[in-house]
């Protein structure tokens, strides 16, 4: 591989082209757990970016002394260590979303999606890189449950962001933001990237 | 007695643990294109669940007293080695047992359903024996949910589905049924 890394390309790559829900899904749990509205989304992709720039960066600064084979020890280490700051961040700050997510911040930890940045690409690049890396992902990740939480929101409960959108005849379908909803956004929204995908494929 | 019996089919079917908590999504989508593996993996998971569920109940009474805040830090470790010792202890005494589990075991461990047993038993402050009866509900109830997934899948497989709605969309939208049905059993106990 000759081609050139930038710190635009490594960004903007996590976005859309391997957004890491759409494209790799990975970090499923917490995409359809905690996404029954936009804000939860927002604050769930938001706390996953913060973890995922910290311990990117960290991880990225201290590739040359982990040693190899106890690495993903050290990668969940650190991991955690981001987490348990970020739950008590965010109950200090915004304590009735972090009521709303419980035990899901804590779940950050496990979230595949994180530990597989660290992997395949914190450990092996510089900082900076990685960081952009880490940055993108996370914005894509973010970006993808805010489009669930909008979709099962809307549905749902006829608003968004908590203001109404429809006029009060309007009955919501309560399904979307009951656990079914998840599964069936999630499977709508991957069905209409594989159309976008292939419609695209057929032109070229 | 009813109380336990309670915690053990709320965990099983009424809040399934992928189907209605969606922990342990990767495992149900990745193993689910097979019955055996499914009924396999569904094993392992029951089986790290209960070494959990012990581990976390230990932490919690005798260590996380006097340090709450490294409570995330404690589950991931010390469940991770344990499960790695048990491993090592079945591979050298049951052969076969550990041929039937074996791949799956290093595989779970790091799975958001084992740290959210964990971390639901920990909230709940839930006894040993209501953490262990606790996780064998949520063992069932995601072996429960793989076998069925994985059943529907293989009959899936034989049909002509279309070729643009194939793989990740379908699974999803088949999870979704289910976990549509699973709600039904929400009106099973009154409390």
């Amino acid at each position: 591989m000759t081609q050139q890394k930038s710190f635009q390309t490594e960004l903007i790559k996590g976005l859309w082209r391997e957004n890491p829900v759409f494209v790799a899904v990975l970090g499923l749990c917490p995409a359809l757990a905690v996404t029954n509205s936009l804000a939860n989304g927002l604050a769930m992709g938001l706390a996953t970016l913060a973890v995922l720039v910290g311990s990117s960066c960290l991880v990225s600064g201290l590739r040359h002394f982990i040693p190899k084979p106890v690495r993903i020890s050290v990668f969940i280490l650190i991991i955690a260590t981001f987490v348990t700051a970020v739950d008590y961040v965010l109950a200090a700050t915004l304590p009735d979303i972090h009521k709303e997510l419980g035990a899901f911040i804590s779940l950050i930890v496990v979230n595949c999606l994180i530990l597989g940045r660290q992997e395949s690409f914190a450990s092996k690049n510089p900082m900076w890189l990685s960081i952009a890396d880490a940055a993108g992902m996370g914005g894509g990740f973010t970006l993808a449950l805010v489009m669930i939480g909008g979709v099962r929101e809307v549905l749902g409960s006829g608003s968004i962001l908590g203001f109404p959108l429809f006029s009060d005849d309007f009955v919501p379908w309560v399904v979307m933001v009951m656990p079914p909803g998840g599964f069936f956004t999630m499977g709508l929204l991957l069905l209409i990237m594989a159309f976008v995908t292939e419609n695209r494929r057929r032109k070229t | 007695m009813s109380h336990f019996l309670w915690i053990f089919v709320s965990a099983a079917v009424i809040n399934n643990f992928t189907l209605s908590y969606f922990l342990g999504l990767c495992p149900f989508f990745g193993v689910s294109g097979r019955l055996d593996t499914a009924l396999r993996m569904g094993f392992a998971n029951l089986f790290v669940l209960t070494i959990t569920s012990f581990c976390a109940w230990f932490l919690n009474v005798f260590v996380l007293v006097h340090a709450p805040y490294l409570r995330l830090i404690s589950f991931i470790f010390v469940i991770a080695s344990s499960v790695q010792l048990v491993e090592m202890i079945i591979k050298k005494t049951s052969p076969a047992l550990f041929r039937a589990l074996g791949i799956f075991l290093p595989l779970i461990t790091t799975n958001c359903a084992i740290l959210g047993l964990a971390l639901f038993q920990t909230n709940r402050d839930y006894s040993l024996m209501e953490g262990l009866v606790f996780a064998w509900g949520a063992g069932v109830g995601l072996t429960l949910a793989l076998v069925i997934m994985a059943g529907i899948r293989v009959e899936v497989s034989m049909q002509d589905v279309p070729k643009l709605i194939r793989g990740a969309a379908l699974n999803f939208i088949i999870a979704g049924m289910l976990s549509l049905a699973f709600m039904g059993f929400a009106g099973l106990f009154s409390q």
